[in-house]
């Protein structure tokens, strides 16, 4: 299996994103330029955190219009599995590959802390390998991770069961709608969230509960692989 | 020509820092300040004398870029 | 307009007849000496030029007898104070890179775009050495923080902070708040930056090869942080005006690109030598690049990329746009250094060439507009050996006990008010809004007491604190500046690491005052013995003068950065109590030192008498012991007693731990001086039962005083003094004291 991990102009989580795959599940990764105008060679596509283009005009916005991007709609059409983490979620929804926004923190601070989650739909590809309704310790760093959308996408999420993460019990640390922490698109191959699953991978970091989603990823394209060689 | 672009969040959607903003006001005793909202303002020359053809790619780039229409509202005005 | 303004700049002739200089802060004597250097008046660049070369800042007149006293050699240096950042071996043909710098005065003005561009300053002096940049620390003193100005400065210096960090993605790691009233006005603002590097990709601001090309990096020069004197000879006008107020403005995100650029640059390994372009811009870096090769420079100012019409060379010279570089190659490695910061978005332009000559000239508009010998500018400002006398207060001092106070018997209320101390009590308000995980090596985070950051791909990591009790040096700076040194080393041992290191940022008020002067002499003494006993020599720093407010200058804070090094991640060690049933041992003497304590400015808002005194070769026996311990697998959690005492460290290691204690300790001391004493050279240990006896038999070989005082156990925090009950509180409800108190005066 193969992993592109997007660099753009103020990411800066790229590298860490990169040592997650190589450490978690040893599969090939490569970093790939904003510019760049081909991903079919690639199986998965990280896009990480950071601050795009310094998160200047709004968050993601400007890097959600790089040349990448398209070929990121076209991986995203096709099945391949996309996962936007932080910033990288910001980008996500401003290139409407996810709906909603996410705005600034209700306690308008940044906010890095290790965060407790709550597993709430365990049938994603990126998400196989944890329980459904499991809590895991994976923290966040962001300024702008509050979640909005309206009543009538909210309902949409719900009924599609797109709601991937929530923030456990009352630990929502920056006001989003129904304590969502992280979602998937109606297919569930594209999937953003604001914490850091690659930051939790390794216990002297302070949490190894990260490294299943990245394990489900490789799961989940096991198992469709075979499919279609069986098929 | 210029193109003054203004950026609001949407009524429905809630605005922290106004909030703040508007605390902060009350606490100075300017307790008539019923509510505050934050947005962006932003300047635009365009090298440009066709007034229709600007407004309509000014809405563009707002659609596109300068607003998050999910979130925020704009209005723009065109100058000269 | 350029033509405009500079015909509007004073003559050579006005400048001698009006002294213009002086408003520089050139004196008469040094005008005279420039005079001699150059074989005529100076031109209005010129002495403009002469006069940021010859500051405080950039040629260390006042403070280079005093920097003369620091050891700065040790057989880890690999480079010592001169470059933009002094670097220490770590094995493995990689090194560590630090420095620690202020930014005082421009916080105190503008305290998030003070913050953030020291933050953004000092990066550059670590990643202009070539090394990638792994983490930040900050050391920060406000006035009290009941006072709103003092919250205003307080919220924004932290926002800058977290603003400029967060974006480029250096984890902010560490670092130390203190509150006292000695600092309204003039908040300290000093941030480290932390690099590592292999010993081949060491790199020296040095403009090597005649002939060869200099290039400029990064954005366009605006009109930014020029001292205001350079519009006090100008007629005054709106557009001046506006100027006037310029204020460095950070740009993390600029300096993101010109960091990786930068470093994509180094490793391609055609660079000869680079600077960062820090305080007075593209003048000191350009003099002093010359003058570390021994040759001239020559700068078409034209070429230089300019943000706003009609800037003069004098503007351009004395700018401090923020995010620039100056780097020489050989000319045929001009299109490869262009192709890379074409690729990164990142404006190069070659502005300049080496010459043989020993000048520094500037040509603007087809004209030599500036002639100087580099020599000059670079070495020939006169230093000062200014007077010094004790203070008064100081004398005074000797007399009062500051033990001698009635005894505190309710020592529960009297601890909660101690955690309750905006100083003492939890920074997570700070820290929080720190991205302090990113580049994921933070293995422990900010809250402990030093922070380590591992080092990929081998079983090492770094330790990292920062360190200065203000107090201390001022109620005896050549005491308080051991202190400083010899916390430092006992905070980056207690987290199991071996002290390397320190920088340190010397924050004192004005020198012209003796009493002042006199402070800075004492306390470059004893942080001078301190690094000679521990073995952690002074490879870089800063100096902050003329820090002063209404009531005068500022409490003496020389700020000790250090970084030592964690042999095996397995050594780490934090402050937490681990596990029910774990033997607390407490290691050193305790004394009943109140003298500048945490507690008597709880309760009186001063300080008074003598600071606790040191034994430095005592020092040396406990951090060897302890780190000696650690590394043989001994020690389960360790902390330094520091700010108020045992019943802090303890309260500090239960909440860290989330489990309580019970400790009975007997003593000749008041309960209340026991708890509360602020004694040197001790640290609270943890061990399991099993190994708990081979701790203190290790101890007491060592010749070092311990005492085992009490149990890991349940979740209250009980402390017997000779058998009666002296605290006895739930541990949450300390953890709530402790971690609400910042929040609530932010409120």
């Amino acid at each position: 299996m193969k992993f592109a991990v997007l660099v753009f102009p103020g990411s800066n989580c790229d590298i860490d994103c990169f040592k997650a795959v190589e450490d978690t599940i040893g599969q090939e990764v490569d970093y790939v330029w904003h510019t760049a105008t081909d991903l079919s060679g690639y199986d998965a596509i990280l896009v990480p955190g950071g601050f795009s283009y310094g998160d200047y005009l709004r968050c993601g916005a400007m890097a959600s219009f790089a040349p990448v991007m398209n070929e990121v709609v076209k991986a995203a059409e096709q099945g391949k599995f996309i996962l936007g983490i932080c910033n990288g979620f910001q980008i996500l929804t401003e290139a409407n590959l996810l709906p909603g926004a996410l705005i600034r923190n209700t306690g308008l601070k940044f906010r890095c802390q290790q965060q407790l989650l709550e597993v709430v739909n365990n049938g994603t590809a990126f998400t196989n390998q944890y329980s459904q309704g499991e809590i895991i310790d994976i923290p966040i760093a962001h300024g702008e991770g509050n979640y909005y959308c309206d009543d009538a996408t909210l309902a949409e999420l719900k009924a599609n069961n797109q709601i991937v993460f929530r923030y456990a019990g009352d630990t929502n640390p920056n006001g989003s709608v129904e304590n969502i922490a992280g979602i998937s698109n109606k297919k569930g191959n594209v999937v953003g969230m604001m914490p850091h699953p690659e930051r939790a991978v390794d216990q002297i970091l302070g949490s190894e509960d990260g490294k299943r989603m990245f394990t489900s990823i490789l799961n989940a394209w096991r198992e469709q692989h075979g499919a279609a060689i069986n098929g | 020509m210029k193109a003054k672009v203004y950026v609001t969040i949407k009524e429905n959607v809630l605005d922290p820092q106004g909030q703040a903003v508007q605390g902060s006001l009350h606490t100075m005793g300017f307790a008539e300040v019923d509510k505050v909202r934050i947005g962006k303002y932003l300047e635009l020359q365009l090298d440009t004398n066709d007034r229709a053809e600007a407004e309509a790619r000014v809405k563009v780039m707002c659609e596109k870029l300068l607003a998050n229409t999910v979130v925020e509202d704009f209005r723009f005005e065109l100058e000269g | 307009m350029a033509q405009q303004l500079t015909a509007k700049e004073p003559t050579p002739e006005q400048i001698v007849e009006q002294k213009i200089y002086q408003q520089f802060g050139v004196s008469d004597y040094e005008f005279e000496l420039i005079c001699g250097f150059l074989g005529r008046t100076p031109n209005y660049t010129e002495i403009g030029v002469f006069s940021v070369m010859w500051s405080e800042h950039c040629a260390y007149k006042n403070s280079k007898p005093i920097l003369k006293k620091f050891p700065i050699t040790g057989p880890r240096v690999l480079m010592g104070p001169g470059e933009g950042a002094g670097i220490v071996d770590i094995g493995d043909n990689q090194a560590v890179v630090f420095k620690i710098e202020s930014h005082n005065h421009p916080s105190a003005v503008e305290p998030y775009q003070g913050a953030a561009t020291g933050v953004g300053g000092i990066i550059r002096d670590i990643f202009s050495m070539g090394a990638r940049p792994v983490a930040l620390l900050n050391s920060l003193r406000f006035g009290k923080l009941e006072n709103d100005r003092v919250k205003y400065l307080f919220e924004n210096v932290v926002s800058g902070i977290a603003g400029y960090g967060n974006c480029i993605g250096i984890p902010t790691v560490a670092g130390e708040v203190m509150f006292d009233e000695s600092y309204e006005g003039n908040p300290l603002v000093n941030a480290m930056c932390v690099g590592l590097i292999d010993h081949d990709k060491i790199q020296r601001g040095v403009a090597k090869g005649v002939g060869n090309p200099v290039f400029y990096v990064g954005p366009a020069t605006g009109r930014d942080g020029i001292h205001g004197a350079t519009f006090a000879s100008v007629e005054l006008s709106e557009e001046s005006e506006e100027k006037r107020t310029a204020v460095q403005v950070g740009d993390p995100f600029m300096e993101k690109l010109v960091m990786e650029s930068t470093l994509e640059l180094i490793n391609s390994g055609i660079v000869l030598g680079i600077q960062d372009m820090g305080a007075a811009g593209l003048t000191c870096s350009s003099a002093e690049m010359a003058s570390k090769a021994g040759n001239g420079l020559e700068l078409y100012l034209d070429e230089v990329p300019q943000r706003e019409t009609g800037m003069t060379p004098y503007e351009m010279m004395l700018s401090e746009s923020q995010e620039r570089m100056l780097f020489v190659v050989e000319p045929q490695h001009e299109a490869q250094a262009q192709e890379i910061f074409d690729r990164w978005g990142v404006i190069c332009k070659k502005v300049g060439k080496v010459t043989d000559d020993g000048r520094l000239r500037l040509f603007h508009q087809g004209e030599q507009v500036a002639d100087m010998p580099v020599k000059a500018l670079v070495d020939e400002c006169p230093v000062y050996n200014k007077p010094s006398s004790e203070p008064a207060y100081y004398r005074e001092n000797a007399s009062v006990d500051a033990a001698a106070f009635e005894e505190i018997t309710d020592l529960n209320g009297a601890l909660e008010k101690v955690l309750a101390s905006p100083t003492v009590a939890s920074k997570e308000w700070v820290y929080n809004q720190y991205d302090y995980m990113v580049r994921t090596s933070t293995a422990v985070q900010p809250g402990s007491d030093a922070a380590v950051v591992t080092i990929r791909g081998t079983r090492k990591g770094l330790a990292m604190t920062t360190d200065c009790n203000g107090r201390y040096v001022y109620l005896d700076p050549e005491v308080g500046g051991q202190i400083a040194v010899a916390e430092a080393a006992r905070n980056i041992v207690c987290s199991g690491a071996e002290p390397l290191a320190i920088t340190d940022n010397l924050n004192f008020g004005s020198p012209e005052k003796p009493e002042v002067f006199w402070q800075i002499e004492k306390a470059a003494d004893g942080m001078s013995e301190a690094c000679r006993v521990l073995d952690t020599p002074v490879i870089g720093g800063n100096v902050s003068l003329y820090n002063e407010n209404a009531k005068g200058a500022i409490y003496p804070t020389p700020v000790i950065g250090m970084v030592g090094l964690v042999h095996d991640v397995d050594h780490i060690t934090t402050q937490g109590f681990k596990k029910e049933g774990d033997v607390i041992i407490l290691v050193g003497e305790t004394k009943a030192e109140l003298g500048g304590s945490e507690l008597l400015y709880a309760l009186n808002g001063s300080a008074a008498g003598r600071p606790p005194q040191i034994d430095l070769a005592t020092e040396k026996t406990t951090l060897n012991a302890i780190l000696t311990a650690i590394q043989g697998g001994l020690v389960a959690s360790a902390h330094d007693l520091s700010e108020g005492g045992l019943a802090v460290a303890l309260a500090e290691s239960a909440i860290s731990g989330g489990i309580g204690a019970e400790v009975n300790v007997a003593t000749d001391l008041r309960p209340d001086h026991l708890l509360f004493s602020e004694s040197q050279s001790r640290i609270l240990l943890s061990a399991t039962p099993e190994k708990a006896a081979a701790l203190q038999a290790h101890l007491n070989e060592q010749g070092v005083v311990n005492a085992a005082i009490g149990t890991v156990k349940g979740s209250s925090l009980t402390i017997n003094v000779n058998g009666k009950s002296g605290v006895n509180a739930p541990v949450q409800q300390l953890e709530k004291v402790w971690k609400d108190a910042i929040p609530c005066l932010m409120k």
